[in-house]
């Protein structure tokens, strides 16, 4: 506690003398000493990539993204269809075993692979779900502005299940298309004021790095590959 | 001369002749050019949305006391602890002991600037315990025994062959020259690293005073799995990353991502609001923040600089400073190196023997350009300068400014100087570059401008004839 104090002491002794304001670079005496204007919500998404006002240039946009991106992103028209074409997928990669958890969308599609499934919903030992081909979970949203996924612990089954499988397949309602990151920000506060979950990610994209001279990589520790399949 | 400078004056020697680093460099850069420009286009407003992340910043760190109580009494409530650490000393020990306390062996870290700050893993090692960086870069020069090049690209110096040889020595793996299976190698060899650990460390990109949140930025997925795995999360963070509101996340990712990597967003931004929750089936059982101070209240009482705890540690200055471009990382010898690290470190390690990096810049004001919160960083590196002399003048420089002010002021004695010039330009051949040449540390690699035939005096008089 007395560091505590400490620091807060030191601190409040510094912010004793005001500082001018950004963009006022040089001290005017105190002139400048109060805040500037908070910015009111809503001005960001003026400042940030234009998203379109359609919901269909919002799903032009989150596919333009995903492609740059190199994330497989699948529209479909209905439940069946999206199941088809994840059993191709499971057959094509010949998967052995999934991980996932349960949800709506989930339960309407994973058990009909025929695969061996692992629920993160119930407490699970890691080494069984590294084992595992792909990670299927749902999420809280999609943002069309930046080609993310917006998953959280208590929306897409814990925090691994999404990053220790070599494949993270994402399953997605069309309705959860947001359009950008302040509205992303404001769904996640609106749903979950007062009681957050303890972990929310924004995935943007197959993990991947450029520290090897700056040459892009996929699947440096996460999942090689991220496939989101809507309907 | 005190060791720092020696050694940045001869690191910096070294390499500004070596064309391979040099070429390696730009080459990484010219990538980072390309992507950053491509995704700032993409904004509708760049300068509306950096004046607002000034300002934001400014609100926070100029209620500062408010915003991380309000932090650090909302992770509590979560369930996280937090530690106060004003030294960077007890910011180890604080760590020590939780490692200590749960009787952990191995420790996995995803990057932590902080925690090169304060020499963690040194600390660590010398209490027995294995420490592994699971960031790429990071592991790298950690297996090489260095300090990061670069604070977001910290093996940006080395080429693949280096890391090839590298990986070959230390882990036993076969010779490649491709970036795709080098990074494989590191990633299987992490990946037994992260079920093994029994602590994980990282750091934090931003902390949300509102609503009690660290936010991390990467894009290789290992803080994710640091923070996922280990039965115990600690994340070292400085006092100065907290932001008012919840949404402000909503600005101030997309412009780390594009002002640091040229990305829209990087590939993973998360949030931690706590460890495992009820209800919750995987996480940390622990969370400890360790919030460090080590002399960032320094800064914050200097009202004129105050600003510079605004920075994001996005490396947007670094990227585009022709100092850094051709010294490279390591000749700054400090934890942040570029722009932004001269002008911190002094306040951090003490002006009198750091003073010599504000004058490795060439103020062209590229960094100021850069920077997403605007922090006008070379008029600081100019604050430096003038803080530095005023606090300990140097003798021969005050008797050389005394000197030319009585040569200006005597006509007369200027004529004469004047004429010495001319004069001796005539013999400065003989001894160009030796050590008698009293422009030595010019003429070493440049030419000296010749003195003009006339003074524009006797132009002028000539004129009037
Ligand atoms: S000073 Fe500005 S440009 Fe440099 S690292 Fe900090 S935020 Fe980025």
């Amino acid at each position: 506690m007395s560091e505590r104090t400490n620091i807060l002491a030191r601190i409040r002794e510094g912010l004793s003398v005001p500082a001018p304001v950004p963009g006022t670079h040089e001290l005017h005496g105190n002139e400048h000493a109060t805040a500037p204007a908070p910015i009111v919500p809503g001005m960001v998404m003026k400042w940030l990539p234009p998203v379109g006002a359609t919901f269909g240039d919002q799903v032009a946009l989150f596919a333009k993204n995903s492609f740059e991106l190199k994330t497989d992103f699948q529209i479909f028209d209905s439940l069946g269809e999206l199941q088809g074409a994840l059993k191709t997928l499971a057959q094509v990669e010949g998967w052995q075993r999934i991980g996932t958890h349960r949800g709506t969308l989930n339960d309407a599609i994973c058990p009909a692979l025929g695969l061996p499934m692992m629920l993160t919903d119930e407490s699970y030992a890691t080494p069984d779900l590294e084992k595992c081909d792909a990670g299927i979970s749902e999420c809280e949203s999609l943002i069309a502005q930046t080609g993310s996924v917006l998953v959280t612990t208590r929306s897409s089954g814990g925090r691994a299940l999404s990053v220790l499988p070599p494949h993270h397949v994402v399953l997605v309602r069309r309705e959860q298309l947001l359009p950008d990151l302040p509205s992303g920000f404001a769904a996640l506060k609106q749903k979950y004021t007062g009681n957050f979950p303890s972990f929310m990610s924004l995935i943007t994209g197959p993990s991947r790095t450029g520290d090897i001279e700056r040459i892009l990589v996929l699947g440096a520790h996460g999942p090689k590959k991220l496939t989101i399949f809507c309907v | 001369m005190n060791l720092n400078v020696l050694q940045f004056k001869s690191d910096s020697e070294r390499l500004t002749h070596n064309l391979d680093h040099r070429e390696r460099i730009q080459s990484a850069l010219k990538k980072y050019y390309v992507a950053r420009d491509d995704k700032k286009a993409r904004f509708q407003d760049w300068q509306a949305a950096r004046q607002a992340a000034a300002e934001t910043k400014w609100e926070a760190v100029n209620h500062l006391d408010k915003y991380l109580v309000e932090f650090a009494d909302k992770i509590e409530a979560r369930g996280a602890k937090v530690h106060w650490a004003s030294t960077a000393e007890q910011a180890r020990e604080i760590i020590l002991g939780i490692v200590k306390e749960k009787n952990a062996r191995r420790i996995i870290k995803s990057k932590v600037m902080t925690g090169e700050e304060i020499h963690l893993n040194a600390a660590l090692e010398a209490a027995g315990y294995d420490v592994v960086e699971s960031d790429l870069g990071e592991y790298i020069v950690q297996l090489r025994h260095e300090a990061p090049y670069h604070f977001v690209f910290p093996a940006m110096h080395l080429s693949r062959g280096e890391i090839s040889d590298l990986f070959e020595k230390e882990l036993g793996s076969a010779k490649t020259d491709s970036p795709e299976e080098l990074t494989m190698i590191a990633r299987r060899v992490m990946r037994d690293q992260y079920l093994a650990a029994d602590i994980g460390i990282s750091g934090a990109n931003f902390a949300v005073a509102e609503t009690g949140m660290i936010s991390i930025t990467e894009n290789e997925g290992n803080a994710r799995l640091t923070c996922a795995l280990p039965k115990v999360h600690i994340a070292l963070m400085g006092i100065e990353k907290v932001l008012p509101k919840f949404e402000d996340l909503a600005l101030f990712l997309p412009m780390l991502g594009t002002a640091g990597a040229g990305q829209a967003v990087t590939c993973y931004n998360s949030m931690y609001a706590g460890p495992r929750q009820p209800g919750e089936t995987d996480g940390p059982e622990e969370m400890h923040i360790v919030l460090l101070d080590n002399k960032r209240t320094h800064l914050l009482a200097d009202i004129e600089q105050r600003d510079a705890l605004h920075c994001i540690r996005c490396g947007a200055c670094l990227n585009v400073c022709p100092i850094y471009k051709n010294v490279g990382g390591h000749t700054y010898g400090t934890t942040y190196q570029g722009p932004i690290g001269s002008v911190i470190t002094p306040h951090l390690r003490g002006i009198q023997e750091w003073k010599h990096l504000s004058s490795a810049s060439t103020l062209c004001g590229a960094c100021t350009e850069a920077c997403p919160v605007k922090i006008n960083l070379h008029h600081h590196l100019l604050h430096n300068r003038r803080n530095a002399i005023a606090q300990k003048p140097v003798w021969w420089e005050q008797t050389l400014f005394h000197l030319s002010s009585i040569l200006f002021n005597h006509p007369a004695l200027w004529r004469l100087a004047a004429w010495g010039g001319r004069i001796g330009q005539l013999f400065h051949p003989l001894i160009q570059g030796t050590i008698l040449d009293p422009a030595r540390a010019w003429t070493k690699t440049r030419d000296l401008p010749p003195v003009a035939d006339q003074t524009f005096k006797e132009y002028w008089r000539s004129r009037q004839k």
